[in-house]
C-alpha cells in the first residue's frame, strides 16, 4: 500500500517535469522560429532599399560602376538565395554586407553624393538596417545557444530526443571582409 | 517594505481602534487604490507631467531607428512609443507597466548631445528597464513607499495632536495607562522611523535595478564604451531637470537632481555613481552578464557581485571591436542640434519655411495670412 503511493507520487512528479521540461522546450523553439523571422524582415528590407541607394548614387559616382555592381550583383544572389539553409544564406548575406561597406567607404569621395538629402536618410536607413540585421543575428543565435544547450543537456536532451526536438544552425558570418569593417582616413 | 506596510497598519489598528484588524484593512485599502491607478494610469501621468512629446518614425528616423534596434536585440515583441521631453537637461526614462505597453522618453538635450553609439547605449539601458520588468516593479514599490508614508504621517500627526488635547478616548479599555503610554511611544518611534527605512529598502533597490540595467545594455550593444562614453557626457552637465520630481526620480538614467561634484552618498541614492558605473563598464572584458559581475567585483574590491546567480553563465560574449556605421555619414553635433529643433518646432505645429537665402522661417500655427515675407533678404513666401 505504502509502497504503491510512493510509486504513485514518483510518477507524478516525473510526468509534471516531464511536462515542464515539453514546454520549455517548445517555447524555445518558437523563440528561435521567431528570431529568424525577425533576420527574414530585415535582409529583406535590404533588398528593397539597394537600388533605391544605387539609382542615387549612380548619378555622382560615375568612376565607381564596379563597385555598385557588385552591390547589384550581391543583393540579386542573395535574394535567390533566400529560401536555402542559415549556413548558406549567412554567406552570401556576409557578401553583400562587405560590397556595401565598400560602396558607403568610397561616397565619402562624393562630397556631393554626401550632401544629398535624399542619399542622407537612404544611408541611415541602410545603417539602421544593417544594425538590425546583425542585433537580429544576434538575438538568433542566443536563442539558438539557449534551445541546443537545452535539447543536449542531461536531463532535458531524454524529453528532447523523446519528442524530436534536434539541435539548429546558428547563423554565422565567416567573412574577414564583414568582420574588419573598412577604415578610411582623410587628412 | 510590504511587511513595514503591515506593521504600521497594525499599529494604527491597536492605537486608534483598539483593533489591529481595522488599521491593516485601511493600510492595505489605501495602498490598493493607490496601486489600481498606479497600474493603469501610471505611465500616462509621467509622461504629462513630465510633459513629453510623443514622436513618429518620420519624426526623428535615427533616435526610431535606434530604439528599433534594441527593440530587436532586447527580444521585445512590441516598439516600445518613443517620447522627447523638450528641455536641455541630459536625461531619459522609460515607462510601462508590462514590456508590451512601454514608452522610452528621453530629453531634446540628450538627444543633441549623443551620438549614435551613446545614443544606442542609452536606449538600450532603458530598454533593459523594460524588459527586466523594473518599470512596474519600481513603481509598485514607490507606491508601497507612498502608503507607507502617507499613513506614517497622518498616523504620527494625529498621535501627537490627539494626546495633547489629552481626549484620548481609549480610557475604556481598562488596561491602564502605563500600557497604553509605551504603545504610544513604540508606535510614535517606529511611524517616524518607517518612512526613513522604507526609502533606504526602496533605494537599494533602485540601484540594483542600474546596476542590472547597465549591464544588460552592455550585452543587448556588445559595446559597453558606448553607455560609458554617455554616461561620462551625462556627469559632465549640472542641469536639473525642470520637470522631475523626487517621485518620478528613480525611472531616469541619472538621478536628475544630482549635483555637480557631488559623490551621492551610497545609501540614500536612487542611483549609484556615475563614476562608478563608468568604471564598472570600462572593466569589462567581455560583453556578458558573467564580465559585468567581474568588473564591478574589481571596481568594489569585494567578493560580492551585483548579478543573480541565475543570470550568470559560462558562455564568453565579445565585445564588438568595430562598428560598422563609425564614423561613415554620422552627422556631428551641430546637424544633431538642427535635427532636434526642427522636430520640437514641429512637434509644436510650427511649420518651416527654408527661404532662398539660407535663413529658416518658423511660422506659429496660429498664423493666419497666406504670405510671409522674410526678414532676412526680404523675399515673400506663401504659408
Amino acid at each position: 500500500m505504502v509502497a504503491g503511493i510512493v510509486i504513485g507520487i514518483i510518477v507524478v512528479v516525473l510526468l509534471i517535469v516531464f511536462v515542464a521540461t515539453y514546454n520549455s522546450l517548445v517555447r524555445r523553439r518558437n523563440q528561435v522560429k521567431n528570431a529568424w523571422a525577425q533576420i527574414d524582415v530585415q535582409l529583406k528590407r535590404r533588398y528593397d532599399l539597394i537600388p533605391n541607394l544605387v539609382e542615387t548614387a549612380k548619378g555622382y559616382m560615375k568612376h565607381e560602376r564596379e563597385t555598385l555592381e557588385a552591390v547589384t550583383n550581391a543583393r540579386n544572389l542573395a535574394q535567390q538565395l533566400s529560401s536555402a539553409g542559415a549556413g548558406e544564406r549567412a554567406k552570401a548575406e556576409g557578401e553583400l554586407s562587405s560590397a556595401l561597406s565598400r560602396l558607403l567607404a568610397v561616397v565619402e569621395n562624393y562630397p556631393d553624393l554626401k550632401a544629398n538629402q535624399n542619399f542622407l536618410a537612404l544611408q541611415e536607413e541602410l545603417t539602421s538596417t544593417e544594425n538590425k540585421i546583425s542585433f537580429s543575428r544576434q538575438y538568433y543565435n542566443d536563442s539558438v545557444l539557449g534551445y541546443n544547450n537545452q535539447t543536449q543537456m542531461f536531463p532535458s536532451s531524454i524529453v528532447a530526443s523523446m519528442t524530436g526536438f534536434k539541435p539548429t544552425e546558428f547563423f554565422e558570418v565567416t567573412l574577414a571582409a564583414e568582420r574588419e569593417a573598412p577604415k578610411v582616413s582623410f587628412t | 517594505m510590504g511587511a513595514l506596510l503591515i506593521l504600521i497598519g497594525y499599529l494604527i489598528g491597536l492605537y486608534f481602534f483598539d483593533n489591529a484588524t481595522a488599521g491593516l484593512i485601511i493600510a492595505i485599502l489605501v495602498w490598493a487604490v493607490l496601486s489600481l491607478i498606479g497600474y493603469f494610469q501610471g505611465d500616462s501621468i509621467l509622461l504629462g507631467m513630465s510633459r513629453a512629446k510623443k514622436i513618429s518614425r518620420d519624426d526623428h528616423p535615427r533616435l526610431y531607428n535606434v530604439v528599433e534596434e534594441m527593440k530587436i536585440a532586447s527580444g521585445l515583441e512590441k516598439i516600445p512609443d518613443i517620447y522627447i521631453i523638450d528641455d536641455p537637461a541630459l536625461n531619459a526614462f522609460a515607462t510601462g507597466r508590462d514590456p508590451n505597453r512601454a514608452s522610452v522618453a528621453i530629453t531634446s538635450g540628450l538627444l543633441q548631445k549623443l551620438n549614435r553609439d551613446e545614443l544606442q547605449g542609452v536606449i538600450a539601458h532603458e530598454i533593459s528597464h523594460v524588459k527586466n520588468r523594473d518599470v512596474l516593479l519600481m513603481a509598485m514599490c514607490s507606491i508601497l513607499l507612498g502608503t507607507i508614508v502617507i499613513l506614517a504621517w497622518y498616523g504620527s500627526r494625529i498621535m501627537i495632536f490627539g494626546s495633547m488635547t489629552g481626549s484620548r478616548r481609549s480610557s475604556s479599555s481598562g488596561g491602564g495607562g502605563q500600557g497604553q503610554i509605551i504603545i504610544l511611544v513604540v508606535a510614535l518611534v517606529f511611524m517616524i522611523l518607517a518612512p526613513i527605512f522604507a526609502q533606504l529598502i526602496y533605494f537599494a533597490i533602485s540601484r540594483k535595478r542600474e546596476y542590472l540595467a547597465d549591464a544588460s545594455a552592455a550585452l543587448y550593444t556588445r559595446y559597453p564604451e558606448g553607455l560609458a562614453s554617455a554616461l561620462e557626457k551625462l556627469g559632465a552637465s549640472t542641469g536639473q531637470l525642470k520637470s522631475a520630481s523626487k517621485a518620478t526620480a528613480p525611472m531616469y538614467i541619472v538621478n536628475p537632481f544630482r549635483k555637480r561634484g557631488v559623490k551621492a552618498s551610497d545609501l540614500s541614492s536612487t542611483h549609484p555613481p556615475l563614476s562608478e558605473r563608468i568604471r564598472i563598464l570600462r572593466a569589462m572584458a567581455g560583453a556578458s552578464f558573467t564580465d559585468y559581475d567581474q568588473a564591478y567585483r574589481q571596481v568594489h574590491q569585494q567578493g560580492k557581485g551585483v548579478i543573480p546567480a541565475t543570470s550568470l553563465s559560462a558562455e564568453t560574449v565579445p565585445i564588438t571591436s568595430t562598428k560598422l556605421e563609425g564614423e561613415l555619414g554620422e552627422p556631428d553635433q551641430i546637424q544633431r542640434v538642427r535635427e532636434t529643433s526642427d522636430v520640437m518646432w514641429r512637434l509644436s505645429n510650427y511649420t518651416t519655411i527654408t527661404c532662398d537665402c539660407g535663413a529658416k522661417l518658423r511660422v506659429p500655427p496660429k498664423f493666419k495670412e497666406p504670405i510671409v515675407q522674410c526678414p532676412h533678404c526680404g523675399r515673400t513666401h506663401r504659408v
